[in-house]
């Protein structure tokens, strides 16, 4: 059906949007590589040549490096299993007739419109907070001592604020699936007899591995990239140093852009070869 | 597969589910209701559910100290310049990919969808550094390109699911009929493309809200919106939780309004057609 003339218009009208973003990946991304093999301190003397290996090497056998990626490995994979356990829950009760349906939709999809600062800064202070937050009047009013979540435990802190806000996320994506689910199937499963743990581990779970996939591809994606939520909470204190935000610091607070890029291009490898997962389901879905 | 239950099952069910739901949205609910309160009532021990008495102080002191005018003015211009610019420029790209494909459409989408994962620190400095060569650090108009192109795909993305649902057989039928172009793309598609597009600008105008990286690292005074506001709080002075929660509810109750409408779009929007 398509005319020479309409490829031709076809060819103009995409232009914008892929140069745009063809610019936007390439120039900084060239830069980052370019500024990872140089010796790079704005502040103290520039930029002061070649460094080789340098930067890769150095940035890996710092001593925060290792302990930033099993941060980040326990932040990703805490609020993986946390959104997508909770999320499958939620999502079959919410399928269930229930009085006021869209209503508690709306009341668990909240979250996810809040924005990260407010609500890192909500859980810090008027939950967590060791003396005038909610959880440590809750735990004086069952004789404990008030914890400290944020310095103490401050792993399971943010994988908690952080799960709160992705839980809708993955609810909502598996709810939609849940509803795409045959109730013919179901239902004759459950006159064959079949006890609700096998309906559940036969027939629900695989219908829903597709979407639990997606979920957890495209949140790993986003939660390697978490930002906010650890700089106005701890500011990468008490062991809350993601491998992100050790990026971060290397180039805006140590002002060390070569050791720092070096990072990001380890940041920029590691989130690939997540997508390349994530694109091939993606790609799958469009033929 | 929803199916019929008893009576009783249903109402266990609602209980369970109101119970979760409510869980799930307490803390947003106390903090619209700690905003309302005086700031030795918002720390007082027990607290206070609802028995206290409601105040509009906070948000007085709030909109007088801080001026936040500026802030939510930058959130509205960042966010919505940045959504019409980028539906501007994709709704074009979405339309040629949907009904002219070729053969490369699929790696053009898939390339696009890319650029979305590459993670913002990774490339923190050079923008940083272009920002500063081009006087744009600090400033809207820097925001505006930036939320606009890392929202980029996933506006290209959607356009084209919604796109694609429409039947091709009346473009056909309108060029038959003699419609050029351009009044193809006028009289014929945008009617039945504008649900579609009013749904992609409203969830990536949220998403454009919200963003938290960019914004916080690429403003100081004059264009930072209200995640860097509402961020200004994480170095308390003194009492503070009324106030924080004046500020937070300020800043979250549009959006929540209007993610409210957006729910059927997040899914669709945020898995790239991968869940429908």
């Amino acid at each position: 059906m398509a005319t020479k003339a309409s490829r031709s218009a076809a060819r103009i009208m995409m232009a914008p949007a892929v140069i745009l973003l063809l610019g936007w990946m390439l120039v900084p991304l060239i830069m980052t590589l370019w500024f990872s093999f140089r010796v790079y301190l704005p502040l103290r003397g520039g930029d002061q040549g070649w460094a080789g290996f340098d930067n890769y090497i150095r940035f890996v056998t710092s001593s925060a490096f290792w302990p930033s990626v099993q941060t980040t490995l326990i932040i990703v994979l805490g609020v993986l299993v946390i959104t997508v356990v909770f999320g499958i829950l939620i999502a079959l009760l919410l399928d269930q007739p229930i009085w006021g349906q869209g209503v508690v939709r709306i009341l668990v999809i909240a979250p996810f419109f809040v924005m990260p600062t407010v609500s890192a800064l909500v859980w810090k202070n008027m939950f967590m907070d060791p003396v005038n937050g909610l959880f440590s009047h809750l735990w004086r009013f069952f004789g404990a001592e008030p914890v400290s979540w944020l310095s103490d435990a401050s792993l399971p802190s943010i994988i908690m604020i952080v799960s709160w806000q992705w839980l809708p996320f993955a609810t909502l994506i598996l709810l939609t699936a849940v509803q795409s689910l045959d109730s013919e199937q179901l239902e004759a499963a459950e006159m064959d007899g079949a006890p609700w743990h096998k309906r559940f581990w036969f027939l629900v779970l695989p219908h829903l591995s597709r979407a639990i996939t997606i979920v957890i591809l495209i949140q790993t994606i986003f939660l390697l990239a978490i930002f906010a939520e650890i700089f106005v909470t701890t500011g990468g204190a008490f062991g809350t140093r993601t491998l992100s935000y050790l990026i971060f610091q290397r180039v805006l607070e140590s002002q060390n852009i070569g050791l720092g890029s070096a990072g990001g291009v380890y940041a920029i490898i590691l989130a690939n070869i997540v997508a390349i997962f994530l694109m091939r389901i993606v790609g799958k879905n469009l033929d | 597969m929803a199916r019929s239950v008893t009576p009783r099952r249903k109402l266990i069910n609602t209980t369970i589910a109101w119970a979760i739901g409510l869980l799930i949205f307490f803390p947003i609910l106390w903090t619209i209701l700690t905003s309302f309160k005086t700031e030795a009532q918002a720390i007082a021990a027990p607290p206070i559910f609802l028995g206290f008495e409601w105040t509009l102080e906070n948000y007085r002191v709030v909109l007088e100290r801080s001026d936040y005018a500026r802030f939510l003015w930058n959130s509205i211009i960042i966010a919505g310049l940045s959504t019409l610019i980028g539906v501007a420029i994709a709704v074009p790209a979405a339309w040629s990919m949907a009904f002219v494909p070729s053969k490369r459409t699929k790696d053009i989408l898939l390339w696009m969808l890319s650029t979305k994962m590459l993670p913002a620190v990774g490339v923190l400095y050079p923008i940083y550094l272009i920002f500063i060569e081009l006087g744009l650090l600090d400033s809207r108009a820097g925001l505006v390109v930036v939320l606009m192109l890392i929202n980029l795909p996933i506006i290209v993305w959607m356009l084209y699911t919604y796109f694609k649902e429409i039947p091709g057989e009346i473009l056909e039928a309108a060029r038959m009929d003699g419609a050029t172009l351009p009044q193809e793309l006028l009289y014929v598609l945008t009617p039945m493309a504008i649900p579609g597009i009013a749904s992609t600008m409203l969830l990536n105008f949220i998403l454009a809200w919200n963003e938290a990286f960019w914004t916080l690292n690429l403003t100081a005074v004059n264009a930072a919106p209200l995640t860097a506001f509402i961020a200004s709080y994480s170095s308390p002075e003194g009492l503070f939780f009324a106030k924080l929660s004046a500020a937070s509810t300020m800043a979250i109750a549009p959006i929540l309004i209007l993610g409210w409408f957006s729910q059927k779009q997040l899914v669709r929007g945020l898995t790239f057609g991968a869940v429908k």
